[in-house]
């Protein structure tokens, strides 16, 4: 495989001119996106995101690390339902999105599907996607997206997803000494503001990371951005600053969201905030175009657009190594 | 709404009855409704149009989602709420009383819209 840096070798981070303090700049974002499309590795040491283009990850300097302590995959925006112009086959895309998955050469023990499950809350979109994402044969996490739990408080969204979950259908879990935390930011929403966690649910997480070691890495996962991607598009959380706030003592966060469907990367202090790709239809960059709606793209660039990201755990390190690939 | 009725076979028989009803019990609805799109909100590319909207008491208000996304009309203070409307789903409220409504859609709560009922 051909070496090509597509980045450039001395950049550390995005935010270089963040003039509005809402963690975006245009030239940083204009770097995000130039990973989009194109797959990207993050590996996050002493606070320091190094980037590295997803073709040089299979050159010597990968081979150094030695994976697959813990590896899993995020999916998210699956919009089971949708069926518009942006995308008349979201069937189609998220088995690709799981052959993908299948075809990863590091297994990843399981997945985290960051929400908007469905697009319209049907039993038969549930239905649709447990069905095609069954041919991973992984256990699979979930939190919601507002398209989740439109017409009944997320109850069948919980029948389904959330049994052993608390309140709304927060939740945590251990996996190979990493702490992974759940939260539901897409519920009684106050108009004119963004995402709400709640204070039961940061009351809850507060409490879940009391007894955990400074050194216990931690990840979080939720369905809008638990930072101020674009707030006159929604694209935050209102109260992310107080649950982020109990975090300050670990090492190494990693924040998992979906919602914007696409690839985005921010860090501040020890956290590493990441967006992921959606499987069924991309949106625009922020602030492009009228609004955050699906975007119409020639059919044939679409699926390098639409991905997976696959994330890597290697103890010790303090690094989770985060790599987006696209269906193309 | 009548159109979007027509639009279902199995509403067809239905119909006539439920247009019947509506003229008996709201004469004045039936009437405003005629007049149309003074009473119209448009849901497009994520606002509302007209953000702000002023009737008469009475009048009944539709909101017709255009956008390719779902979404929810509801009031601040929980006077009325639709269910998820899909791309071309109508929703009808009626304002009998005097008043500033001020609504956003529950699932992108930056679309925010009043409504004045005078």
């Amino acid at each position: 495989m051909a070496k090509k840096n597509l980045l450039d070798p001395n950049a550390n981070g995005f935010i270089e001119h963040d003039h509005n303090n809402d963690g975006i700049d245009r030239r940083g974002f204009l770097k995000c996106m130039a990973w989009a499309g194109t797959g990207a590795l993050c590996v996050i040491e002493g606070g320091v995101l190094k980037s590295h283009a997803l073709a040089s990850q299979m050159g010597s300097e990968m081979k150094s690390h030695k994976m697959g302590e813990l590896s899993f995959v995020q999916i998210s925006d699956s919009h089971m339902g949708f069926n518009k112009p942006a995308n008349p086959d979201v069937i189609a895309t998220l088995q690709a999105a799981v052959d993908k998955i299948n075809a990863l050469p590091e297994k990843p023990e399981f997945i985290l599907h960051t929400g908007d499950i469905s697009h319209l809350s049907k039993p038969s979109e549930f239905d649709n996607v447990d069905q095609i994402l069954k041919a991973t044969n992984k256990e699979i996490f979930f939190v919601p997206g507002e398209h989740d739990v439109l017409n009944d408080e997320g109850v069948m969204f919980r029948e389904r997803y959330g049994k052993n979950s608390k309140g709304q259908g927060w939740y945590s879990f251990d996996k190979n000494g990493v702490h992974f935390i759940g939260l539901v930011n897409v519920m009684n929403l106050k108009a004119g503001g963004l995402g709400t966690l709640g204070n039961e649910q940061l009351e809850w997480m507060e409490d879940d990371v009391k007894h955990l070691k400074s050194s216990t890495p931690i990840v979080v996962f939720a369905h809008i951005p638990l930072w101020s991607v674009y707030p006159q598009w929604g694209w935050g959380t209102d109260d992310s600053g107080q649950a982020l706030s109990y975090l300050k003592k670990f090492g190494s966060v990693t924040v998992l969201n979906g919602h914007i469907h696409q690839t985005m990367q921010k860090v501040e202090g020890n956290i590493t905030f990441h967006t992921a790709f959606s499987t069924a239809f991309p949106q625009p960059a922020p602030g492009q175009g009228e609004g955050p709606g699906p975007m119409k793209v020639p059919a044939e660039q679409l699926r390098s657009i639409l991905g997976i990201t696959d994330v890597n755990y290697v103890q010790g390190r303090h690094a989770l190594a985060v790599v987006d690939s696209t269906l193309a | 709404m009548t159109k979007r009725k027509l639009l279902f076979g199995s509403f067809a028989l239905t119909l006539p009855l439920a247009l019947a009803t509506v003229l008996i019990m709201h004469p004045t609805r039936a009437k405003s409704e005629a007049a149309a799109s003074p009473t119209e909100v448009r849901v497009d590319n994520f606002t509302f149009g007209p953000a702000t909207l002023t009737v008469p008491v009475n009048s009944t208000v539709t909101w017709i989602n255009k956008d390719d996304l779902p979404h929810v009309i509801a009031s601040d203070d929980g006077v009325f709420k639709s269910k998820a409307l899909d791309t071309d789903d109508k929703y009808s409220y009626t304002f009998s009383k005097a008043g500033t409504y001020a609504y956003y859609c529950s699932i992108h709560p930056k679309m925010v819209g009043k409504i004045i009922v005078q």
